[in-house]
């Protein structure tokens, strides 16, 4: 249960940090506060979710130490998430996917056999629906906008699409939350994913990457060479003045 | 980049009020930005989008004009006029 937890708080994480970062050079002002909203929503689930782990984990850590104190090996996040920013195509893409995987995971999520993440589901969904709503109109535009908007949109397909397959990974552990109606059905959702994403792209004249390899290995704490120097600087501040508050 | 104008309206039976405007390329994207920068405070729940060409404006050298000869007309205010009781928020 504590893994199943900590990999939606850490994707939630994550996934906040690195949208922060575009605060302040966002490509024009109301797409840079639309954006940090977005950032906000999602740093907000994982405050919530990060709060449920820490019981769950029941170690007497606090919701902020398991943010700012834990080692990288000790991020359960999918290698997706903590992908550089890039430039805005390449933001915008791993938005999407994470958009739709969001949506339809907090819908399952919202019917839980534990009450705790149904709660925080139930309230997120409103969230991330508005999310990809945004997300989605970028990738269209910019799929039909210029050359230029093309191709780079196509090159952030190529480079993000092989980070997918690790949403809906299965290990002994999830089947048994399944089972027991607490953790989401990785093989519905995945269903869901494809059928979504597959229907925009093919709406587009944007292109699926057919080789290629599978990402594996951040929910067992085997991340990119990237979330490090992120953490570096998410947890410098607790790091160098431990329990520092402002 | 096109300029849009942004209309709230802060509950249902009230009208829709100018709050300001926002920068975007496409009708949908001005909406969506008028909800992230206008409404995140619960300031409304409901949004008009107006292209801001489509806005026809007063000329400020049409001041003395249009606006001023009403300043010596006092008796246009319905101050004069004692009201019924029962009749509030006038």
């Amino acid at each position: 249960m504590y893994n199943y937890i900590q990999n939606l708080a850490d994707n939630t994480l994550v996934l906040g940090q690195r949208l922060s970062e575009w605060c302040g050079v966002g490509p024009f002002l109301e797409e840079d506060l639309a954006l940090t909203n977005t950032a906000l929503d999602i740093i907000g689930q994982s405050k919530m979710l990060l709060e449920l782990a820490a019981e769950v984990k029941g170690s007497g850590e606090t919701a902020d130490e398991l943010a700012f104190m834990r080692d990288q090996h000790d991020f359960k996040n999918i290698i997706l998430v903590e992908q550089p920013n890039g430039d805005y195509s390449q933001t915008m893409l791993r938005q999407y996917f994470m958009d739709v995987y969001h949506c339809h995971l907090y819908q399952a999520l919202s019917n839980s056999a534990n009450q705790q993440l149904a709660d925080i589901a139930a309230k997120s969904v409103k969230e991330v629906i508005y999310h990809l709503e945004r997300s989605e109109l970028w990738i269209k535009r910019m799929a039909h906008g210029t050359e230029e908007s093309f191709n780079k949109i196509q090159a952030s397909l190529d480079k993000l699409w092989h980070f997918h397959h690790e949403m809906f990974e299965e290990s002994d552990e999830l089947k048994v939350l399944v089972k027991n109606g607490i953790a989401a059905d990785p093989n519905e959702l995945k269903q869901k994913w494809s059928t979504d994403v597959n229907s925009l792209i093919n709406s587009t004249s944007l292109i699926i990457p057919q080789k290629g390899w599978k990402a594996t290995g951040g929910r067992i704490g085997h991340h990119s060479e990237y979330l490090g120097l992120m953490l570096c600087e998410m947890q410098f501040l607790q790091r160098a003045y431990p329990n520092c508050e402002w | 980049m096109k300029l849009y104008e942004v209309f709230i309206r802060a509950k249902s039976g009230l009208s829709h009020k100018h709050v300001g405007s926002v920068h975007a390329s496409d009708e949908q994207m001005a909406m969506q930005n008028a909800r992230d920068l206008y409404t995140r405070r619960e300031e409304g729940e409901g949004i008009w989008i107006v292209d801001s060409r489509q806005i026809v404006s007063s000329n400020p050298d049409d001041k003395a004009a249009y606006f001023e000869p009403a300043e010596d007309k006092i008796y246009r205010h319905p101050s004069f006029y004692p009201f019924d009781k029962e009749v509030k928020n006038i």
